[in-house]
């Protein structure tokens, strides 16, 4: 039944003009959870359209057989007929049956419960980024999730401000990340790639900003990555404009925000500790790059509206801005 | 008993035909900023990484457009129609409390000009224009809404609005409750009223119910931004899921407040065009009495990803999906009343079976949402702004719309043409399906509701870009709409007192009605009295002179000064001085005061 309906779904795409590829699509699934949710809907979608068929087909079809004509008959004043509507109120009733079955046993199925040997990542939503701590193996990093494809993954989900919810669409539904709350959610990704997502609950100024991307690594690739997010910062050689860099972050507001195993302890921004293994910056918003980087730094909310990374004051100047740049790009 | 004339008989008057109006103009009006703000979201979102407008004013106008459209355009458009018809449908001279009717309107005038004044204010909030306007949704989620994550003024315009507007709402549902019970003329009894009538009563019931929950929930997120309480707020031990079932509570309610009248509209127009009564009267009377109870069971539905356990998403599922039956029911029976009827393709019909076919197409994908796990892909996407527009305005617009076309001549005593009415008709039909059915697969292929930007990469630009064009072309039917309203005040025929043959008491009268309404206060004996069925002959009209004078009661200034209070009072929180609150406290009260002491004889 799905392929039915990625077929009309692409008729209908291909007559709006556009083909994809569609990175935050719900109706590819990449991981049990996604799919089971899937099928469920796929379900009521046959029932619904089943059920539009047949009573916009009937109102048309009233519609021209009893329409005006010159010299019809005054018509008979009917005023009900009750077997007739306890018929169309069972009618239905029983279709929701069919409905409601499915609903609760996929409700069950989806409550957020995972094996044991589950890796288990706390999720964190700020305005307007997110924080990812992996407890059992000690590390934090930002708006990169990396999960190992074929194993159980449980999100705890809550947030340190206002309340955001975290959607991977190709890898399950959303749930709201609530200060105060935790909502868990389980999944088992099938698939390796990079899957993107975005905050679902309006956040604030830059809420259509609060994007994410979920990377599914095979087994050794997720250890590879795990082992360089363990290992501490890079060093910078001396003599580098790195090394400068270096300098001028730990001498700079920076170390107020944002920690770097070793050199500052802030916790208001992402950790940058290997802030250049990352492909993105900024949620996800922009990709890695110095360009991108050096505007960043220097003017934040210019790029992001409302981004609690202030504007740096006094302004930092360029030189200070290419160190940082290099600095940051060597914390692989 | 002649008519009043000139600028003071309309700003004092207390008859329901003249507030009934006065509703339909207001409520066009705020109709026409809330479109304007949806044209600019559209054209916003027409192309991926929009620069339109900014982030900032971006979450401003979707509030506002929300916000405007609930409470400032759709449901006053339904309070004018039962200003307007309720008495005349149970043939009533008046209200039963027609200086409170006046109440309502200034005070629902008010509220609606202290919100859109948030759009011109800013430079007195040392922020410059279109700045401090309400930003935080039409549900204004805390603790987003705590002055902590929203200092400005704007959230403060919003809470100190709604709260006015639920004053103007709670006034007139107490006021209508009364009229319908008690005003009703010989012989019209309760399983004879008029399928609209019926339905604003249970609208009115919903009204007096659930608005005193939004109120409480505004009263704690007032007192948590003015006198820093901790209602919402997480780090005192409180939580700010509280503020969403409150609001929920009066939520759903209110989606069936807005949606109840249409379905009144329409139960009304389909037997008149088809010249049929209307299949099972009881069972769409029952079935909205059981749409009215069952839409307080039913909030968590909007909760599906807060996480309330699978106990309770299991139990808000179930009762969200029953509710579906008794609106099925409704539309079988009114797919029933046009069924071997005599049916004449008027504008008011076609807007009457356009409310059907759209409003199926929202049921049906509000039954997809009301599965939990399914709706966790779709809620807080575009797929749910598809459901609510084919519910709002395929629902109720197309509803009211139709009550437009087929009342106004009674109104204003001019037939509208039915040629620019039907052209109306099917661009707004085609504009709505272009603008609302794309956004089922914008959600679906995963974009969030109330982002102002979306990547390229996301690849549902064309669909926006078609969204957008539909929004132009309803906008070019509702000016079709306006100017036929135009054409119709300046050149258009005469209304007899029925130009369509209905069957209930308003058409018994002049178009427009006389003040006093009915020279003679009708005795009713079936549902149907100017129709002729098996056992009767059709209702003698009321005589066009009345057989002796009839004493109507004259205006009065003093619903306006009371309700002038409320803007009043808001004003000092908002500007934070205190001796405000005692002038718009003494306004209300001195209002008040005159109001009750003055004798109706005037
Ligand atoms: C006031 C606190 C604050 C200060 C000071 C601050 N930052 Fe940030 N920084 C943040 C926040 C918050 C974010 C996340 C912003 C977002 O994505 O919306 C961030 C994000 C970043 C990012 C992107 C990280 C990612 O993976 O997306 C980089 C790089 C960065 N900051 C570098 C710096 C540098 C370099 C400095 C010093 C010049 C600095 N920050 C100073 C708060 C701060
Ligand atoms: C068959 C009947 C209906 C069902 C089963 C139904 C179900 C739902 C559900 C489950 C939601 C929550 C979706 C989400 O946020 O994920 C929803 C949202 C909504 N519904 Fe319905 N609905 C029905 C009819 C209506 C009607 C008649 C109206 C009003 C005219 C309406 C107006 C709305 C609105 C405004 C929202 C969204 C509120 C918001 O998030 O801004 N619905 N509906
Ligand atoms: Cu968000
Ligand atoms: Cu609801």
């Amino acid at each position: 039944m799905p392929r039915y309906r990625l077929w009309l779904l692409t008729v209908a795409l291909w007559v709006a003009g556009c083909g994809g590829p569609f990175p935050q699509t719900t109706l590819e699934p990449r991981s049990d959870f996604g799919s089971v949710i899937d099928q469920l809907f796929t379900g009521i979608f046959w029932w619904a359209a089943g059920v539009f068929l047949v009573v916009e087909t009937l109102l048309v079809i009233t519609l021209i057989r009893f329409r005006h004509r010159e010299g019809r008959p005054a018509p008979k004043p009917t005023h009900g007929h009750t077997l007739m509507e306890i018929a169309w109120t069972l009618a239905p009733a029983a279709i929701l049956v069919f409905v409601a079955v499915p609903t609760v046993r996929t409700i069950f199925a989806t409550a957020g419960e995972a094996p044991a040997d589950a890796l288990k990542v706390d999720v964190i939503g700020h305005q307007w980024w997110w924080e990812f701590r992996y407890r059992e193996l000690g590390l934090v990093t930002a708006n990169e999730l990396h999960v190992p494809l074929g194993r159980a993954v449980q999100l705890s989900i809550t947030s340190a401000d206002v309340i955001h919810a975290f959607w991977a669409p190709p890898l399950g539904g959303k749930r709201d990340a609530i200060p105060g709350h935790v909502n868990r959610i389980a999944f088992r990704a099938d698939r390796v790639g990079v899957y993107d997502g975005q905050c679902a609950e309006f956040c604030g100024a830059s809420h259509a900003n609060m994007r994410l991307r979920v990377v599914v690594d095979s087994d050794s690739g997720f250890g590879r990555w795990a082992t360089v997010q363990l290992a501490g910062p890079a060093a910078p050689a001396a003599g580098t404009l790195a090394e400068r860099g270096k300098a001028v972050f730990a001498r700079s507001a920076c170390i107020g925000c944002h920690t770097i195993q070793g050199v500052s302890p802030g916790v208001i921004g992402p950790n940058l500790t290997h802030v250049g293994s990352r492909a993105t910056i900024a949620s996800g918003l922009f990709p890695n790059d110095s360009a991108h980087l050096a505007s960043w730094i220097a003017d934040a909310p210019a790029l992001k509206p409302g981004s609690l990374m202030t504007r740096m004051k006094p302004p930092l100047k360029d030189d200070d801005i290419a160190a940082l740049v290099a600095y940051l790009a060597s914390l692989k | 008993m002649s008519e009043a004339r000139g600028l003071t008989s309309w700003l004092t008057t207390t008859d329901h035909k003249r507030i009934g109006l006065l509703y339909f103009w207001t409520a066009l009006a705020f109709f026409l900023i809330g479109g304007i703000e949806a044209l600019f979201i559209r054209v916003q979102l027409a192309q991926p990484n929009g620069q339109v407008v900014s982030a900032e004013t971006y979450n401003q106008l979707f509030t506002m457009h929300g916000t405007t459209m609930i409470f400032l355009a759709l449901m006053p458009l339904g309070a004018s129609f039962f200003n307007y018809m309720v008495p005349l449908q149970i043939g009533a001279r008046d209200v039963a409390f027609p200086r409170l009717n006046a109440f309502s309107y200034w005070v629902f005038l008010f509220g609606g000009l202290l919100l859109n004044a948030s759009w011109f204010v800013g430079p007195l909030f040392h922020a410059g224009m279109l700045n401090v306007a309400p930003d935080g949704g039409w549900f204004g989620y805390a603790n987003l809404t705590e002055r902590q994550y929203s200092p400005g003024p704007n959230i403060d315009f919003w809470v100190l609005g709604l709260q006015i507007l639920g004053i103007s709402s709670l006034a007139a549902g107490f006021n209508f409750i009364v009229t319908i019970l008690n005003m009703r003329a010989p012989g019209m009894k309760m399983m004879r009223l008029p399928a609209f009538t019926w339905m604003t009563l249970v609208t009115q019931f919903l009204i007096i119910t659930a608005f005193p929950v939004i109120t409480v929930g505004l009263a704690f997120l007032m007192f948590d931004r003015f006198f820093g309480t901790h209602f919402y707020v997480r780090e005192a031990g409180a939580t700010p899921i509280l503020w969403q079932h409150l609001f929920w509570l009066f939520g759903h309610p209110e989606v069936y407040i807005l949606i109840l009248p249409a379905m009144g509209v329409v139960s009304d127009v389909l037997p008149t065009f088809s010249r049929k009564p209307l299949f099972g009267y009881p069972v769409v009377v029952y079935s909205g009495i059981l749409i009215g109870l069952m839409s307080w069971g039913v909030w968590s539905h909007h909760m599906f990803a807060v996480g309330l356990g699978p106990i309770a998403d299991s139990v808000f599922a179930a009762t969200t999906m029953l509710i579906a039956v008794p609106t099925g029911v409704k539309i079988f029976n009114w797919i029933a009343t046009l069924w071997g009827g005599d049916i004449r393709g008027t504008t008011a019909l076609h807007f009457a079976v356009g409310f059907i076919a759209m409003f199926i197409i929202g049921g049906l994908s509000g039954v997809t949402h009301a599965s939990p796990p399914a709706d966790l892909q779709q809620t807080d996407t575009y797929y749910v702004v598809a459901h609510i527009h084919y519910v709002f305005f395929g629902g109720t617009i197309f509803g009211l719309f139709a009550g437009v076309y087929y009342w106004w001549p009674k109104m204003t005593g001019r037939l509208l043409d039915e040629t620019l009415g039907k052209v109306h008709f099917w661009l707004q039909f085609i504009g709505m399906n272009l603008a609302f059915f794309p956004m089922h697969l914008i959600g679906l292929l995963g974009m969030p509701r109330r982002v102002y930007t979306y990547a390229p990469e996301l690849g549902v630009g064309t669909l926006n870009l078609v969204s957008t064009i539909g929004a132009f072309l309803i906008a070019l039917s509702i000016l079709i709409f306006l100017v036929n309203l135009w054409r119709s005040r300046t050149h258009g025929q005469p209304a007899p007192n029925d130009p369509w043959g209905g069957a209930t008491l308003e058409w018994s009268v002049s178009s427009p009605p006389p003040v006093y309404n009915f020279s003679v206060i009708p005795t009713v004996t079936n549902r149907l009295p100017r129709w002729s069925t098996e056992r009767h002959g059709p209702m003698r009209d009321p005589p066009a002179v009345p057989p002796e004078p009839i004493h109507v009661p004259g205006g009065s200034w003093w619903p306006m000064v009371a309700a002038l209070g409320l803007p009043v009072l808001a004003l000092a929180p908002l500007t934070q001085t205190l001796w405000v609150a005692f002038v718009g406290a003494a306004l209300l009260i001195a209002g008040v005061y005159a109001w009750a002491f003055q004798p109706f004889e005037v």
